[in-house]
């Protein structure tokens, strides 16, 4: 029989760590769905996702049933609208985003993915077009999530796009302003997107997928905290093994369900996506890992070498522990998801500057980043470069999603309540770099791109 | 199918009748128990043969944990496998 020891700290991981299953997202692929008839188009996108995916909550339920751990969120992500609606006017394209939204209410999903387009080396006609509705379409709907890939480290950046992107993010900013600008939290523009990630709002279902695929998006930040507090006094090579023996177990979880899932629901299973993703739930925090580890608190010096090391420590504990991983991997730094993170920046010891930094040894990027309202569409243009141009440089995703939100200035707070937390409005700098951005066309791919 | 049934709490009399008798109202074949009582603090894993269950097995997870709400207990009923597959390599 097991040991109870093990049984116990399984049942205290799940009870008093939060550790959960942050998300089983269903990939569709829509290929087959294209016609140059809006309606028809829509219909069968409706039709296709709501019958594929009309299991997809109730499995997910089950499992957390049968295995007592929590799956927190249930998701589809298909594939990016601009390339199945490459015959679509601006209309056309809104109608989509609807057929969407509806299909996701349908099946119970609280977000779809896949209002995407990929630019990264240009943009097509319809591919502006799909852009050009991103504003309305997320301040018309309630769970479809958007995201523009602008840069690969193959292709470079297409400065034309990020320029482009600047100005879509202000006006979703503002087309839901009486949503303290909720519309932008649904919106990510990334460099080197990976075409598996199951977490929102980044999710789409890539050109090279199957028809359906199951990836599973694990989390467990307050499980790692905790185990790094038991640990005490130790150095850090035997801390990163306490970090990687943790990781270990929290994704052979996810792993398990991803497994149970694919087999109940009759889908391959694609990956598992090795994430500690934090929730606004106290303790459920990267923030607080990294002061556990010894800083005495995130922002400060040392916090930059404190996340590389837990990042890679995940990594190596849980790509064992999984069959096949993918997605984003690594740990997330959301700002207004982690309660450790908001306090953070309330004490004015993290900076967007430092968060940048900090997005160059973790995964994703400048993420859930409320700044002030009024800051210059250019001024976002050069935020949304420098990041990405850290994704192209190190040859990882990096990706942005930061709420401009209107009316607010720098100390004022952005609630969005629920896993989407509030927070903090953060300074950012105000100089110009408009001359800059708008030379427009393309950063080179770099040197190192040239592997072949 | 087995599942591994985990009781904790405040001793006292009757946790394992109480337990025992959700498991035969259902159908749960219990084929293994351990307990130990430490400073008046009871734990008892409770390993069940879940094959003939007469309910769904959410059923059964939802009875047990009913059961904790009334006796003051932390009941969990939780298949075996995702005790196995964290635990074990």
């Amino acid at each position: 029989m097991l040991d109870t020891k093990d049984i116990l700290e399984t049942i205290q991981m799940i009870r008093d760590e939060n550790l959960d299953v942050r998300t089983i997202t269903m990939g569709i692929s829509l290929y087959d769905c294209a016609s140059d008839d809006a309606t028809r188009l829509c219909t069968k996108v409706y039709d296709k996702i709501t019958k594929l995916a009309e299991y997809l909550v109730a499995t997910g339920e089950r499992l957390e049933k049968r295995y007592g751990v929590p799956i927190v969120n249930k998701r589809v992500s298909v594939t990016p609208a601009a390339l199945i609606g490459a015959t679509l006017d601006e209309a056309g394209y809104l109608k989509l985003a609807h057929a969407l939204q509806n299909a996701a209410e349908t099946v119970g999903v609280n977000f779809i993915g896949g209002y995407t387009a990929l630019v990264h080396k240009g943009m097509t006609e319809s591919d502006k077009r799909m852009i050009a509705t991103i504003p309305q379409a997320l301040s018309e709907t309630k769970n479809l999530c958007s995201s523009v890939n602008v840069a690969t480290t193959k292709a470079g950046i297409n400065m034309d796009a990020v320029r482009l992107m600047g100005q879509i993010i202000k006006q979703t900013a503002f087309l839901t302003k009486d949503e303290q600008s909720i519309g932008c939290a649904k919106l990510v523009v990334f460099a080197n997107v990976p075409e598996d990630n199951p977490f929102m709002a980044g999710a789409f279902h890539g050109v090279g997928e199957p028809e359906a695929v199951i990836n599973v998006g694990v989390s467990g930040p307050g499980v790692v905290a905790s185990a790094i507090k038991r640990a005490g006094d130790c150095d850090l090579s035997a801390l990163a093994d306490v970090i990687k023996n943790t990781a270990f177990k929290i994704t052979r979880v996810g792993q398990l369900v991803a497994h149970e899932a694919a087999k109940e629901l009759n889908i391959p299973f694609g990956i598992v996506d090795l994430s500690l993703a934090p929730t606004p739930a106290i303790g459920d925090s990267v923030a607080l890992i990294l002061e556990n580890m010894g800083l005495e608190s995130t922002g400060g010096h040392g916090t930059t070498a404190a996340l590389a090391m837990l990042n890679d420590a995940v990594k190596k504990g849980g790509v064992m522990a999984s069959s096949h991983v993918g997605g984003l991997s690594g740990a997330f730094i959301p700002v207004s998801e982690d309660a450790g993170m908001i306090a953070a920046v309330e004490k004015g010891t993290l900076s967007i500057e430092k968060l940048e930094a900090m997005t160059a040894v973790c995964s994703v990027g400048l993420d859930m980043i409320a700044i002030p309202g009024d800051t210059e569409d250019d001024v976002i243009c050069g935020i949304i470069a420098d990041e990405i141009s850290i994704g192209v440089a190190n040859t990882k995703t990096t990706a942005v999603r930061l709420i401009p939100a209107y009316g607010k200035k720098a100390g004022d707070r952005v609630e969005f309540g629920g896993l989407l937390g509030y927070a903090p409005v953060i300074p950012v700098r105000t100089e110009s770099p408009s001359v800059f951005i708008r030379r427009g066309g393309r950063i080179p791919a770099p040197i190192h791109s040239l592997k072949n | 199918m087995k599942a591994i049934i985990s009781v904790t709490g405040k001793d006292s009399v009757g946790i394992i009748a109480k337990v025992s008798a959700v498991c035969a109202t259902y159908n749960a074949n219990i084929t293994e128990i351990t307990q130990s009582v430490l400073h008046e603090y009871f734990a008892m894993i409770m390993l069940c043969d879940i094959s003939d269950l007469s309910v769904s097995f959410s059923t059964f997870s939802d009875k047990m944990t009913e059961l904790g709400k009334a006796s003051n207990l932390e009941i969990h009923a939780m298949h075996e496998d995702i005790f196995n597959s964290m635990h074990k390599i």
